[in-house]
């Protein structure tokens, strides 16, 4: 009884993040609600292991875990990581994309966000919705510290490059 | 540190990642170059879009619900699971303690995300401020000069306070910005450490923090008759703590030398 009190204090009250996450990698609302409901229900499971630390940050490597064995897909660890050394590759955003920039509205940095691949995505929602440090992003992703430094630096820049796109074609 | 390097760095550098020798190695590189600071303020511009863009998704309350009654319900509830009513109201119950807790832990971490916020910019004005030129704009030991300079530049009266006797000598003044405001940074000098005290008018009352740290920087916050102060610092950490002591017990200066 104790541990299911504990949950609730530790766990539930980190269901919007875990929505907010969940939404962000699946795209749509009944595949994200399935993936925390699926989360919630293993972190319930898991909970007895859980040693303290941080809750909400727990979670969240838990429904990145769900999504990626529920879509049988491939945990983004590795598959860029060649990539992302090669930051030095984007070509550099001048000043009219500035402008752009500025007037993209709301809708448009949603479409574009949920354009980028999902390694982006991921590592973009956590640090700007969620706010999570790189510490905390390394934690969720598993992914080395300077690689989660590499990787947000790229995604910032390709979501610059999608949205400065997009207003060009509109 | 070059162009190449800071296409990575900058962003370690708006994510307040990087450490003071890098946070300075950035500040400096971009004071000497336009295109990465141009670079540099997209980044933050598109930083500021995707916050204040309403992209954060909440969980519904049926979801909410809906994994609830999933949960394998505690011991207790299921021996007097045939009284339904006192499983409902214990159920309520729960649910109200619930969602008070999470509305106020929400009105926390907003408080607390705001106040770190305000720190990391506290800490990279006062970074930026060592840079050669960006210390000060009216040089000046004594009180009763620094504090008219500041008249029609901000809109408020700032407590200026000759700290000489404490050991904390002033050096002068500057206008700075914080959290989007303008604001007054004080220059006090104690050996070779600077000492930043920014201040603003606001109505929010702060009793005196507890010394933080971030990147190797100490930084306390009060406030006091109407005006929010943050003096941020690399002297000890017991060091600050004297100073700022000695802030608030300093009599203000007024616009004429005391006589």
């Amino acid at each position: 009884m104790s541990t299911d009190a504990g949950f609730e204090s530790e766990v539930m009250r980190h269901l919007d993040a875990a929505y907010n996450l969940a939404r962000w990698l699946a795209r749509n609302d009944q595949d994200a609600e399935d993936v925390v409901q699926e989360a919630v229900l293993r972190a319930f499971r898991f909970f007895g292991g859980f040693r303290g630390g941080d809750a909400r940050i727990w979670l969240l490597a838990i429904v990145r875990n769900t999504f990626y064995t529920q879509r049988s897909r491939v945990p983004a660890a590795g598959t860029l990581e060649e990539f992302d050394e090669a930051v030095h590759g984007g070509e550099d955003l001048d000043d009219p994309q500035a402008v752009l920039l500025r007037a993209a509205d709301a809708q448009s940095l949603r479409d574009a966000l949920e354009r980028l691949p999902p390694e982006f995505r991921e590592v973009l929602v956590l640090r700007e919705l969620e706010e999570c440090s790189y510490k905390e992003i390394a934690a969720i992703t598993h992914l080395k510290i300077g690689t989660v430094m590499s990787r947000l630096a790229r995604a910032r820049e390709r979501l610059q490059r999608e949205l400065a796109g997009r207003e060009v074609a509109a | 540190m070059n162009c190449a390097d800071l296409r990575l760095l900058s962003h370690a550098y708006l994510d307040d990642e990087l450490d003071a020798a890098d946070s300075l190695g950035v500040a400096r590189h971009i004071s000497e170059c336009p295109a990465c600071a141009q670079r540099l303020r997209l980044q933050a511009q598109l930083r500021e879009r995707l916050r204040d863009a309403g992209l954060y998704r909440s969980a519904s309350a049926a979801l909410r619900t809906r994994i609830a009654a999933r949960l394998p319900r505690p011991a207790h509830e299921r021996r007097h699971s045939r009284r339904g009513w006192s499983v409902a109201l214990a159920t309520l119950a729960a649910l109200c303690v619930i969602a008070v807790m999470f509305a106020g832990w929400q009105a926390l971490q907003l408080r607390r995300q705001g106040s770190d916020a305000l720190i990391a910019d506290a800490v990279s004005d006062h970074v930026r401020s060592l840079l050669p030129g960006h210390l000060i704009d009216v040089r000046s030991t004594n009180e009763h000069t620094v504090k008219p300079w500041f008249d029609g530049r901000v809109d408020f009266s700032p407590q200026v306070r000759d700290l000489t006797a404490q050991g904390f000598e002033l050096v002068g003044g500057r206008l700075d910005v914080l959290d989007g405001k303008q604001v007054a940074a004080l220059v006090y000098r104690r050996h070779l450490h600077m000492i930043n005290v920014f201040q603003w008018p606001s109505k929010r009352t702060m009793i005196a923090s507890a010394v933080q740290t971030r990147n190797g920087y100490h930084v306390v916050q009060w406030s006091e008759s109407g005006l929010r102060f943050v003096a941020v610092s690399s002297v000890a950490e017991g060091d600050l703590r004297t100073f700022v002591r000695a802030f608030r017990a300093a009599p203000a200066a007024s616009g004429e030398p005391a006589r």
